[in-house]
C-alpha cells in the first residue's frame, strides 16, 4: 500500500447522501479481475449528464472529493474505492462513512476523513465559490485546511501508522504465526470442515 | 457483567489482543465467489503465499451466472472470464469449489446453511455485505473487502476493532399476513440505513424466536441495509433442529458437545446494549419500498411521502431525488403502482419458504398481463426441492419464469436486468438506482406481495386477491 501523509488538491462537492457503492461502480464493472481500469465506471449513470458535478470542466483534476452522509453503503465491493483511486482521488470527505467501505478505503490508502456535516457544508460552500481553492487533508497533523476553514479530525491511532508508513496487514499478522498456531490448537473438534479428510 | 451474544462469540476468536491494536480474530468459515476473489488471489500468488486453511474455505459461483440455458457457454465473454478465473483460483489453491451446473451451486448465502457449514459460535466472512446472513445462527458473520478476502486467505484471522452492540427486540407476535421480510423493510425504515453503523445488532423477543430459520436469514440478511456490520439471532431448539443431520453438522459425540456449548451462546441478563430499539410486532402491516434505499419504506397501505415532510435536509433532498428517479409523486397511494417485472428470489427471499408461500398465491391464479415474473431459486438443492414438490409447475402454470439458481436480478450482473424506466416488485434486498439494471426501479416486497402484485400488475398483497373471483383456474387444479 502507498503511504499517506499529507496531501493538497483541488475539491469535487457531491451534495448527495447515501451514495451507494452501486453509484460509485456499477455491478458490470465488477467483471474484471484486476484493481485498475475502473475509472471510467466511477459514478457511471451519473456520468451521463454533462450539468453532474464531475463532468463541470472546472472539476477536472480535482483529487478530494467531499460527500453527503453516508457515504459508501450497500455492497462491500472494494471496487468502489479502486474506482475513486483509478480517477484520481487521494481523499474523500464526508460526516459518515458506511463500515465495509471506510474500512476498504484504509486497507488501500484512500483516506476517508469524517467531519461534522456543519463542516462539510461549509467545505461545499467554499469549493462552490471557488472552484480553484485548495484542500488540504493532512494526516500528521490530522487536520483539514482550505481557504477560512481549518478543523481536526480523528483516526484511530492504529490505521494512522500504518496509513503513514504504507505497512501491509498481512505481513504485519504473519509476524503473530506462533499465535494463530496455538489458537488453532486450541479449536474444537465440532468446528465445521469444509473438506471431508 | 455479563456479556451479550456477540461479545461471547468475539472474546472465543480473539487470537491476539495487544494494546493500541485492533483485535486479530480467527475466522472457522471462509465462503468465496468470483466476483470479489479474483485480486486477492492475485495478491496471494504475487507474494508467494499459499491458502493456510482450505478445509475452512468454500467457493461457489452465483453473481455471474446464467440462470437460461446453463449448459451453453457463457454469452458475456466478461463473465465467462471470471468464472473461469475463479476455477483456476481453486483449482491452482486446492479451494472446494461449486461451479455452475454442480448439485451443490446456489448464492453463497444459501449454500453455506444449507450445508450445515454455518453453525452457533463460529465467525464466518465473505467478500460480499450480506455475510450477515449466517448470523440467524447465532454466528458472528459479517461482510469483508477484497484485501481482507486475501488477508483471511493467507492468515485464516482478520484484525477487527471491536463492534458496538444493538438490541432489537420485535415483541409480541406477528399478524399473520406479516413475514419477515416485511419485519426487516419496518425496522429499516424506523433506524434508517445508517443507524446501524458500528454495530452488531442481535435481534430478540417473543416475534424472533418464533420464527423459522429461514426466516431468521431474511432478518439477519438484511442487517447491512440498516448499516450495521452484522446481525445475530440466538441459537435454540429452532437451529439445532434445522443443523441435525446436515452434511457438515457434527455428528455423534461432538454433536453433543457442540449443543452443549452453543446452549451458551445466549447474551446474559445482566449483560447491557450499547443501543436498544423495541418494536411491536402488532403494529406492523405489509412493506414495501417506494424510493432508492432500503430505508425508504412504508406499509403497503399507505401512500408516496411527500419529501417536504421530512425534517432532515438531506433525508428531503434524497427523498427528491428519489421521487424523480422513481417517476412517483408525493401522495400515490402505493397499491397504485403498476409494476412490469416481478422477481423472487435472491440471499434475502431464494429459499424454499420463499418459493413455497411465493406459489401458494399463485396457485390457480395467473400472472397478470404484461408482467413478466422471474422466479430464481437461492440454489440447486433449493430448485430440487420446489420441483419435488411440484412448485415449478405452479409457477410456470402461473404464466411466470422458473429460471436456473444464481443471483440473477437481484444486481443484474447476468442477463436478467430491467431496461430503462422498467418497475419491479422484487423480493431482493437494494432498490439502488440501477441496480437491477440500467434506469431501472425498484420496490422491495416479501415474497407474497411479489406474487399479489404479480396477479394484479400493481403493488399488492394477498389479502387484495380475496376480491378478484373472476380468475380463472387452469385445468386440472
Ligand atoms: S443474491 Fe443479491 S445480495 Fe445476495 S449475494 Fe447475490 S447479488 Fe448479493
Amino acid at each position: 500500500m502507498e503511504a499517506f501523509t499529507t496531501h493538497t488538491g483541488r475539491a469535487v462537492p457531491l451534495r448527495r447522501s447515501n451514495v451507494d457503492t452501486d453509484q460509485i461502480i456499477p455491478a458490470h464493472w465488477l467483471k474484471k479481475v484486476t484493481r485498475d481500469g475502473f475509472e471510467d465506471g466511477l459514478f457511471e449513470a451519473w456520468r451521463r449528464d454533462p450539468e453532474f458535478v464531475l463532468n463541470r470542466p472546472e472539476r477536472a483534476g480535482a483529487t478530494v472529493l467531499i460527500a453527503g452522509p453516508d457515504f459508501g453503503t450497500g455492497s462491500s465491493r472494494e471496487h468502489a474505492v479502486w474506482a475513486l483511486q483509478n480517477y484520481g482521488f487521494k481523499a474523500v470527505i464526508s460526516s459518515r462513512f458506511a463500515d465495509i467501505f471506510r474500512g476498504n478505503s484504509l486497507k488501500n490508502g484512500l483516506l476517508t476523513v469524517i467531519l461534522d456535516q456543519a463542516v462539510v457544508e461549509r467545505l461545499w460552500e467554499v469549493v462552490e465559490a471557488d472552484p480553484g481553492a485548495e484542500v488540504t487533508v493532512d494526516l500528521v497533523e490530522r487536520v483539514v485546511r482550505a481557504p477560512g476553514v481549518e478543523t481536526s479530525f480523528e483516526l484511530d491511532e492504529n490505521s494512522r501508522q500504518r496509513l503513514l508508513e504504507g505497512l501491509d496487514d498481512i505481513s504485519l499478522t504473519l509476524r503473530h504465526e506462533d499465535e494463530i498456531a496455538a489458537h488453532e490448537a486450541g479449536r474444537p473438534s465440532h468446528k465445521p470442515r469444509t473438506l471431508v479428510p | 457483567m455479563g456479556r451479550t451474544l456477540a461479545e461471547k462469540v468475539w472474546d472465543d476468536h480473539v487470537v491476539r489482543r495487544a494494546e493500541g491494536e485492533p483485535d486479530l480474530l480467527y475466522i472457522d468459515l471462509h465462503l468465496l465467489h468470483e466476483v470479489t476473489s479474483p485480486q486477492a488471489f492475485d495478491g496471494l500468488r504475487k507474494s508467494g503465499r499459499r491458502v493456510r486453511r482450505t478445509d475452512l474455505t468454500i467457493a461457489t459461483e452465483d453473481h455471474n451466472t446464467p440462470t437460461i440455458d446453463i449448459d451453453k457457454p457463457i454469452a458475456d465473454p466478461v463473465s465467462r472470464i471470471q468464472l473461469e478465473t475463479l476455477r483456476k483460483n481453486c483449482a491452482e489453491f486446492g479451494v472446494r469449489l461449486h461451479p455452475l451446473g454442480d448439485r451443490e451451486q446456489g448464492v453463497v448465502h444459501v449454500v453455506g446453511p444449507q450445508l450445515g457449514l454455518t453453525q452457533p459460535g463460529t465467525t464466518v466472512v465473505c467478500g460480499d455485505s450480506h455475510t450477515s446472513t449466517h448470523g440467524a445462527f447465532g454466528a458472528l458473520a459479517f461482510g469483508i473487502g477484497t484485501s481482507q478476502v486475501e488477508h483471511v486467505l493467507a492468515t485464516q484471522t482478520l484484525p477487527m476493532a471491536p463492534f458496538r452492540t444493538m438490541a432489537v427486540t420485535v415483541r409480541g407476535e406477528l399478524p399473520a399476513d406479516v413475514t419477515a421480510k416485511d419485519l426487516i423493510l419496518a425496522i429499516i425504515a424506523r433506524i434508517g440505513t445508517g443507524g446501524g453503523q458500528g454495530y452488531v445488532i442481535e435481534y430478540r423477543g417473543e416475534a424472533i424466536e418464533k420464527l423459522s430459520m429461514e426466516a431468521r436469514m431474511t432478518i439477519c440478511n438484511m442487517s447491512i441495509e440498516a448499516g450495521a456490520r452484522a446481525g445475530m439471532i440466538a441459537p435454540d431448539e429452532t437451529t439445532f433442529a434445522y443443523l441435525r443431520g446436515r452434511d457438515h453438522a457434527p455428528t455423534g459425540a461432538d454433536w453433543d458437545a457442540a449443543v452443549e456449548y452453543w446452549r451458551t451462546l445466549r447474551t446474559d441478563d445482566d449483560a447491557v446494549f450499547d443501543h436498544e430499539v423495541v418494536i411491536e410486532a402488532a403494529e406492523l402491516a405489509p412493506f414495501v419500498t417506494w424510493g432508492t434505499n432500503p430505508g425508504q419504506g412504508v406499509p403497503l397501505s399507505a401512500a408516496v411521502p411527500d419529501p417536504a415532510s421530512f425534517a432532515d435536509p438531506s433525508e428531503r433532498l434524497a427523498a427528491e431525488k428519489a421521487l424523480e428517479y422513481m417517476g412517483l409523486s408525493a401522495g400515490q397511494p402505493l397499491r397504485d403502482i403498476a409494476v412490469d417485472t416481478v422477481f423472487v428470489g435472491s440471499c434475502t427471499n431464494g429459499r424454499i419458504e420463499d418459493l413455497r408461500s411465493a406459489a401458494e398465491v399463485l396457485r390457480g391464479r395467473r400472472v397478470a398481463d404484461g408482467v413478466r415474473m422471474l422466479v430464481v431459486p437461492g440454489s440447486v438443492r433449493v430448485a430440487l426441492q420446489a420441483v419435488e414438490e411440484g412448485l415449478d409447475k405452479v409457477f410456470t402454470e402461473a404464466g411466470a419464469e422458473w429460471r436456473h439458481a444464481g443471483c440473477s436480478m437481484c444486481l443484474g450482473m447476468n442477463p436478467d436486468q430491467l431496461k430503462p424506466g422498467e418497475r419491479s416488485a422484487s423480493t431482493s434486498n437494494r432498490n439502488f438506482e440501477g441496480r437491477q439494471g440500467k434506469g431501472g426501479r425498484t420496490h422491495l416486497v416479501s415474497p407474497q406481495v411479489a406474487a399479489a402484485t404479480a396477479v394484479t400488475g400493481h403493488l399488492a398483497s394477498p389479502a387484495d386477491l380475496s376480491d378478484l373471483t373472476s380468475v380463472p383456474t387452469p385445468a386440472g387444479v
